[in-house]
Order: C-alpha cells, then structure tokens, then sequence
C-alpha cells in the first residue's frame, strides 16, 4: 500500500452535503462528533469546505436544484476521494422515489460525471453513529 | 563557506525545520488532546497531526481558475518561511546567548507579522468571496492586536533598561531573556494582554473570525487543498512553537536548556503558556471583530497604558515588583 492510502485512511476528513434531507441523518451524522461516540479517535474530522475534505457524507435524495451543487462539490473535492450515501434516501430515494422533485439517488448523479466515483452506502432510516462509523472503516478498509 | 553552512543548519536542521516541527506536531497533539478531554472525548491518536500534514501533501492540488496563481502558491512558503526564521531566531537566541547580535524584538515583531499577511495575501489571491470576508477580517485583525502587543512589549523592554543584570542592549531577545517581568504587576499585565494577543495571532478562538469554519467555511484557507495546505499547516505547526516560546523568552525568564533541571524547567514553562492558550480556546465563544477591535483598543489599550505608567514609577523609585 503506498503512503498515500496509508496516511489517507488514518485521517479521513469528511464534508457533509445535504441534498434534501429530512434533517433525520444530519442529527445522525452531527451525533457522531459528540463525546459519546467520538469519531477524532480514527482522526476523523468535520471540515467547512469541500477543498480540505476527504470524504463526502452525502444525506438525502438528491433533489433538483441539488443535482448540480453536489457535482460541483464533488469536482471541488481533491481526489483521491470517497463519497458516502447516508440514509435510505441517499442510497435509493426511500419514500421520496415518486417526488416530483427527486433527480435520482446520489450514486446515479455522480457516476454520470465521473464513472469511477468510489461510493460507499450505509443504509437506514435514519443509520445509526454506530452504523456510520462501521461503514466508514469498512470503506476505507477498501480502497 | 562555514558560516553558510552553519546558518543553513540551523534553520533547516536542529533548532530550525526539522525540530520545531517535530516539536510542533506533537505540540498539536496535546492542543487536541486537552481540547478532547475538556469534551469528555477521547481524542486522537499521538501521531494524528503527522498523518494530517502526510495525507494532504499526498493529495491533488487544487487551483481556482480565476486565482491569481503566481500569489497562490507563493504564498504559504512565504509565510512558512517567516515562520520558520522566526523559530530559529528564538531557539538560537536562547541556546546561544554568548553570540553578541542575533535580531532584536524588532526584528521578531515582523517576522511575527509575516504568517499573517501571507494569509491575507493568499485568501485575496484565491478569488472567492468567502476567502475575500477572511482576509477583510484577518486585517482588522492585525490592526487590533499589533497595538496591544507593541505596548505589552514596551512594558518588557522598560523593565529590562531598569534591571541591572542587563547588559547588551535592551532591545536585544538575549537581554530580554535574562529578566523576568512577569513577576510584577506591570509585568503580569501585560503579559496577560500578549497572551491574548497570541492567541489571536494563532487564530484560536476568541480570535477565530477570520477561519471560522461554521460561518465562512474557513474564511481564509477555503480555497486550498493538498500540498499547499499542507504547507499551511506546517506554518501553524511552527507558529504553535515560536509564539509560546517567544511569551516564554520575553517575560518569563528565556527558555534555558544549560542544565537537566533547567531545562525541565523551561520545558515546564513552555507547556503553561500552551496549557493556558488551550484553556482560553475552550472556554469562549467567538467574537465578531468589531468586538475584537474593541477589546483590544479599548479594553487592553487603557490597561496597558496603565501599565506602563507602573513600570516607569518602578523603574525611577526602584522597585522592582510594580
């Protein structure tokens, strides 16, 4: 493994997106920082810009007016990295399928502008801190 | 031929690049470290302010198109430059007080002012307006503190004209070195301003206006990515070295590695200035800058100029303690 992956994986720092979430995974994805579950042990870190990040927490369908903010913060995003869909919706649209405002679900959106996109999912309505945290490790423990 | 390679020694060997930003890495870590057990956290892992700066430096650059390049990228190095004479300048005029001129406080009063106009300069460059309301607010930045900071250190140097263990000029950091003003009660004051004052240049909060991630999704550094971050990162790391150790040489007394003891004592001295620096970032929330600027002129000018009037009647009366 070459020293870029190695150092990569001990300090992923994530940018969240909300592209029409309910505000259910957003409490969620907020949860992970408190003391109780504490994501800075894996050097994990909430950064405010796209530019610093290494990983996308993508929550929500992606709505319309969304589409093309989330392809742009993902072009902004320096690569090498990962996007991970939270939620039922962002992995498959859940109960917003039939919206009228819904595009499609997260990895649809960026598969169209970059084919080799690395896209994890973790799933649930909302996910669990415990389920992000796994599914973080696991995607990470991936690439 | 000698003395270059000397001089390059220093500043890229030992006490210059490679040690302070050892040094610096781990002082990073312990910020984080009580920054998390203040939150009842864990926090990282002792090696986690490495792993940063490596993953960054491997990561892909990224250059906004309507940056003015050439600014962009010059200037982190500038300002890491800056940052680093300043950490040699310091080291050296501690671990070698017998070589007779070394830079005075003037001289480390701009390089002080270096690391800040280099991120003034670079956020301007980048063309994005997140980045142009950082700049705006690191200038006003620089505008309230520097006044606090010069008083604070017009305080030390009249303690220094008035102590008799001075003997070169009392400008110079080796004779600063040698007196303790924080022992007195203008001393204390103005120590008290300039730590402030640190902690402004540092951009910790109180003083965090200008990154504020949560306002204008770090202001200054929103537009830098990869490498170039990594440089600024390494520029904090430094900074996180010199200015402790620069509060540390002026008014307590100079960082002395002569002896074991001496040294755990200078050791001791430098963990208490960052230890407090950490706690006055945890506990307070961030000002807007109006508020900043107030306090700085309108709060700590007074104070000092007090001060400094204590100082002159200690010196002409001879005591020692005002």
């Amino acid at each position: 493994m070459s020293w870029k992956l190695w150092s990569l994986k001990k300090s992923p720092w994530v940018f969240h997106v909300n592209t029409g979430a309910c505000n259910n995974c957003d409490i969620e994805v907020v949860n992970c920082l408190t003391p109780k579950f504490d994501v800075e042990r894996f050097g994990i870190k909430l950064v405010g810009t796209p530019r610093h990040a290494d990983a996308l927490l993508v929550t929500g369908v992606v709505t319309r007016q969304a589409a093309p903010r989330l392809i742009r913060a993902y072009q902004q995003t320096p690569k090498p990295c990962v996007v991970f869909a939270i939620g039922a919706c962002a992995c498959n649209l859940g109960i917003f399928r039939k919206g009228y405002h819904v595009v499609g679900p997260v990895d649809k959106i960026l598969r169209e502008v970059d084919p080799n996109a690395i896209i994890a999912y973790v799933p649930g309505c909302p996910p669990k801190p415990e389920a992000m945290i796994s599914g973080v490790i696991k995607a990470l423990g991936a690439i | 031929m000698n003395d270059l390679l000397n001089n390059l020694f220093w500043i890229l060997i030992f006490p210059g690049f490679v040690f302070t930003v050892t040094c610096g890495l781990l002082a990073g870590w312990v910020v984080r470290k009580v920054t998390a057990l203040v939150h009842h956290r864990i926090g990282p892992p002792l090696l986690q302010q490495g792993y940063d700066v490596m993953k960054l430096l491997g990561k892909e650059t990224l250059i906004p198109e309507a940056a003015q390049k050439v600014v962009f990228i010059a200037a982190p190095l500038a300002g890491m430059s800056g940052a680093l004479v300043l950490a040699t300048l310091l080291w050296r005029n501690n671990f070698a007080t017998n070589i007779p001129y070394l830079g005075d406080v003037i001289v480390a009063l701009y390089l002080m002012a270096i690391p800040s106009l280099a991120l003034i300069l670079g956020s301007s460059a980048s063309a994005s307006p997140h980045a142009a309301i950082g700049a705006s607010r690191e200038i006003k930045l620089v505008i309230s503190y520097e006044l606090a900071l010069v008083l604070a250190l017009i305080i030390v140097i009249i303690k220094a004209v008035g102590n008799s263990k001075v003997t070169g000029s009392p400008l110079y950091l080796s004779s600063l070195a040698a007196v303790t003003p924080v022992f007195s009660i203008s001393g204390m004051l103005a120590f008290l301003v300039a730590i402030l004052c640190v902690q402004a240049k540092l951009g910790y909060v109180p003083f965090d206006a200008a990154e504020a991630e949560t306002e204008i999704a770090g202001g200054i550094l929103i537009e830098y990515s990869g490498a170039l971050l990594a440089i600024w990162q390494l520029m904090q790391t430094i900074l996180l070295i010199a200015f402790p150790l620069f509060l540390v040489t002026v008014f307590m007394g100079g960082f002395d590695a002569g002896t074991v003891s001496a040294l755990l004592l200078s050791i001791g001295k430098y963990v208490l200035v960052l230890v407090l620096l950490i706690l006055i970032k945890n506990t307070n929330p961030r000002m807007r800058i109006d508020q900043v600027m107030k306090f700085f002129w309108y709060y700590c000018g007074p104070v000092l100029g007090f001060a400094i009037v204590l100082a002159m009647l200690g010196n002409a009366y001879g005591l020692g303690w005002l």
